[in-house]
């Protein structure tokens, strides 16, 4: 068996940390040094009382990468949990977009038509822009980025993807 | 809190105490002062000034890999931080407990650019097993006993604990270690019994089995080894060793293969390539040990016994992963293996034996001797009969062709006794890892083979060698050339040998006296007995410069990129052929 021939799968980590001075570099500097992909990455404190912070991570790679990556992940003195929610079970992913349109007339309203077919909230308005806030997951917010070039996309925000497993276990 | 209030300087001293610490290697600076002030007020710890912060390192890789201990270094911040990475490089590559004190700027100033500042903990980062930024001394104590908890336990390794100065000046609380486990960090210790179980029926029902061990066995402790030597003995299966294995096996047996690899010998790399299972304690694929992974033992069904889960299917898919400490899984692999009565094949592994004794009667370490000049391979041989006798014989090495020979011709036959840098292959490592070796036992026989061209790497430590009259006997095999790199060359780079040649060498033996030990020399055979021997019998330092064969290579060898099968011997095929993907792994 060629395990490079195998085929790259994208996979949602998520990875439970001390939130402490230098943790994410940590992480980030696992992926930098072996080589790995980061496609997303979020972090941000969800345990205050225990300082934990959680960071999801979209990744690619082949079956054996991924098992490494997470191997590599749980070495870290800090990590408390590493959760590969791909694997692990059906999971729920959303991110956020702000998303900055110009344009006048017609494409202001079609802007707005296409923000209500994909339930994005209008968060700033002048004369000539739009910001939209938009939450779904990451296809949805693709699709709704595309649409949105034609008409006068002027820049985007994204959070990146934040995922939970569905149903009652925890991490 | 009743204990009355200490300074920093006071907190780290009487943690190190209380962590069993008795020798630290180090060299001062301007952060570090109120640590070495208290150094000096005090008696329990000893302190050995080496003459650059990476010797220091390397020292404490020997006197851990000697002594099963942790090995301590202090150096200070900036300069003393940076010249301590590539030892911390070393000791994380091969699994070696150290924990490194740096002095860091005060607090109030990090981040300024002050004079020797550094970001010492983004630098050690990647190349330590963790590191801690102290901020504030009520996490001092605990801060470094976790560190030399991480450092010692699971797959051990590098621990930096960087300590600004106004932490050192500091007042506050010391507290004692603790029994209570890490919030997040469980190595995990015992194998799973299924997983075990199933590795007993694997191997008893083995037509052509191999065990292949490697410096787990050794980081395990020597409790493992006693268990490898019993569990390979009662099922009279061959034993194969890494290179950072060697001694966890006696290599007197005649069940050892010998080493195996790129300079491995003939019949460990084909029993590699043949077996039908593989039993892997303590040894991680590492790619000098697999060659051309597609073709890495391709019929074997594999078992891989690692207290790192991440060095299972890195390299190498394997069918029944064991994660746990060696001795523990050896214990458990024992007792399996007699409840369930389990035998091994006895007709299939006589037949196994037969074709070994083929491969053996190869003799591949085979050398042309010679009249005229020292052979390299004959030195160390020479040095290992003249030694054999003594029960405790510390060798250390630098990297290069000189290890290989060493790797091949001397015979380890306990663990510990074996100090060479295998992962990272630093040049200048052997000296002051012999060093290291030699402060943790003082009457023992410490050698470092040496290499003409790495000596020269960490030669300034022969001045802490004469500080503290450490006995350390150098044995440089002087060829003239970065003798691994030319090798290379010649093989690869149509003779070219661009800047290996070492020109302007120092006289060696005159070096050795400046620096207050003996020189000695042997241009030719018939001098090395003698040589050797007055070395052996010199109660002092000894460099002894043996001037070898300046164009032998090491053979056998595995050429970059090619497989088991497709070694390289000494006479026959050199200039053998590598491919383009090969050269790129070199």
């Amino acid at each position: 068996m060629n395990p490079q021939s195998e085929q790259a799968k994208q996979h949602t980590i998520s990875v439970l940390v001390d939130n402490e001075a230098g943790v994410l570099a940590r992480v980030v500097g696992l992926f930098s040094g072996r080589g790995y992909n980061i496609e997303s990455l979020t972090v941000a404190e969800v345990d205050p009382e225990n300082a934990r912070s959680r960071i999801t991570i979209v990744t690619s790679g082949t079956p054996m990468i991924i098992e490494q990556i997470k191997a590599q992940l749980k070495r870290l003195v800090p990590v408390h949990k590493v959760s590969d929610l791909t694997t692990d079970g059906p999971h729920v992913s959303r991110e956020l977009a702000l998303i900055k349109v110009i344009g006048s007339d017609e494409k202001r309203v079609e802007s707005l038509r296409i923000a209500d077919i994909f339930r994005a909230r209008a968060v700033d308005s002048t004369d000539k822009s739009f910001v939209f806030e938009i939450v779904g997951d990451t296809g949805k917010v693709d699709a709704f980025i595309k649409l949105m070039e034609k008409i006068g996309l002027a820049e985007v925000s994204r959070t990146g993807v934040v995922a939970i497993a569905r149903g009652s276990e925890g991490i | 809190m009743a204990n009355k209030l200490l300074n920093g300087s006071q907190i780290v001293l009487k943690a190190l105490i209380d962590q069993g610490v008795e020798e630290i290697f180090g060299y001062p600076g301007g952060a570090v002062l109120p640590l070495y002030d208290e150094i000096f007020k005090q008696n329990k710890l000893r302190h050995i000034l080496v003459r650059q912060e990476g010797g220091a390192v390397h020292a404490a890789e020997g006197y851990a890999r000697s002594t099963g201990k942790v090995g301590v270094v202090l150096v200070t911040s900036g300069p003393g931080a940076t010249n301590a990475v590539t030892g911390l490089t070393d000791a994380l590559m091969d699994s070696i407990p150290v924990v490194c004190f740096t002095g860091q700027v005060p607090t109030h100033l990090i981040g300024n650019d002050a004079f020797q500042e550094a970001d010492t903990t983004g630098i050690t980062r990647p190349c330590t097993k963790h590191n801690y930024l102290v901020k504030d001394i009520n996490d001092l104590a605990r801060v470094i006993h976790e560190a030399f908890h991480v450092a010692r336990s699971g797959r051990p390794g590098p621990v930096v604990v960087d300590l600004p100065k106004d932490i050192l000046m500091g007042q506050g609380h010391y507290a004692p270690p603790t029994r209570a486990g890490h919030k997040s960090y469980r190595p995990q210790i015992e194998g799973d019994t299924d997983q075990i179980k199933k590795a007993v029926a694997l191997m008893a029902s083995a037509k052509r089995p191999l065990f292949y061990c490697g410096g787990g066995v050794i980081n395990s402790g020597p409790e493992a080894s006693r268990l490898l030597k019993t569990l390979v003995r009662m099922t009279g299966y061959p034993c194969t060793l890494t290179l950072m294995g060697l001694g966890a096996y006696p290599a007197s047996d005649k069940q050892f293969l010998g080493m195996l690899g790129m300079h491995g010998t003939y019949e460990a790399n084909l029993a590699m390539h043949d077996c039908d299972v593989m039993i892997n304690i303590g040894a991680r694929f590492d790619d000098r040990v697999t060659g051309r992974l597609t073709d890495f033992s391709p019929g074997s069904t594999k078992i891989h016994i690692d207290i790192d889960p991440s060095s299972i299917n890195k390299n190498v898919p394997v069918d029944v992963p064991i994660i746990g400490d060696v001795a523990h899984v050896l214990k458990k692999m024992l007792a399996v293996w007699k409840t369930e009565n389990a035998k091994p094949d006895a007709e299939a592994l006589k037949a196994w034996w037969r074709q070994i004794g083929k491969w053996r009667r190869r003799d591949c370490l085979h050398y042309a001797a010679d009249s005229k000049v020292i052979k390299p391979q004959h030195a160390i041989q020479r040095l290992y009969e003249a030694t054999k006798k003594n029960d405790d014989v510390f060798i250390t090495t630098e990297v290069g062709q000189h290890q290989m020979w060493a790797a091949q011709f001397f015979k380890f036959e306990k663990p510990n006794h074996w100090m060479t840098s295998g992962g990272l292959g630093t040049m200048g490592y052997g000296l002051p890892a012999a060093m290291g070796v030699q402060i943790a036992h003082p009457k023992a026989l410490v050698v470092d083979i040496a290499g003409e061209a790495s000596i020269m790497m960490n030669i300034q430590e022969m001045s802490t060698i004469a500080q503290y009259r450490l006995p350390v006997k150098v044995f440089i095999l002087n060829n003239h050339y970065m003798g691994m790199v030319r090798q290379w060359q010649e093989l690869l780079h149509g003779g070219r040998y661009s800047e290996t040649y070492m020109a302007a060498l120092p006289d060696f033996v005159k070096l050795a006296e400046a620096f207050g030990a003996v020189g000695l020399r042997a241009t030719r055979p018939d001098q090395l007995d003698s040589v050797i021997e007055e070395m052996l019998g010199t109660d002092k330092a000894v460099i002894a410069d043996i001037h070898v064969d300046k164009m032998e290579n090491c053979f056998p060898m595995i050429p970059s990129g090619a497989a088991h099968n497709e070694m390289l011997f000494a006479s026959v095929d050199e200039g053998g052929p590598v491919s383009e993907e090969g050269m790129v792994l070199v």
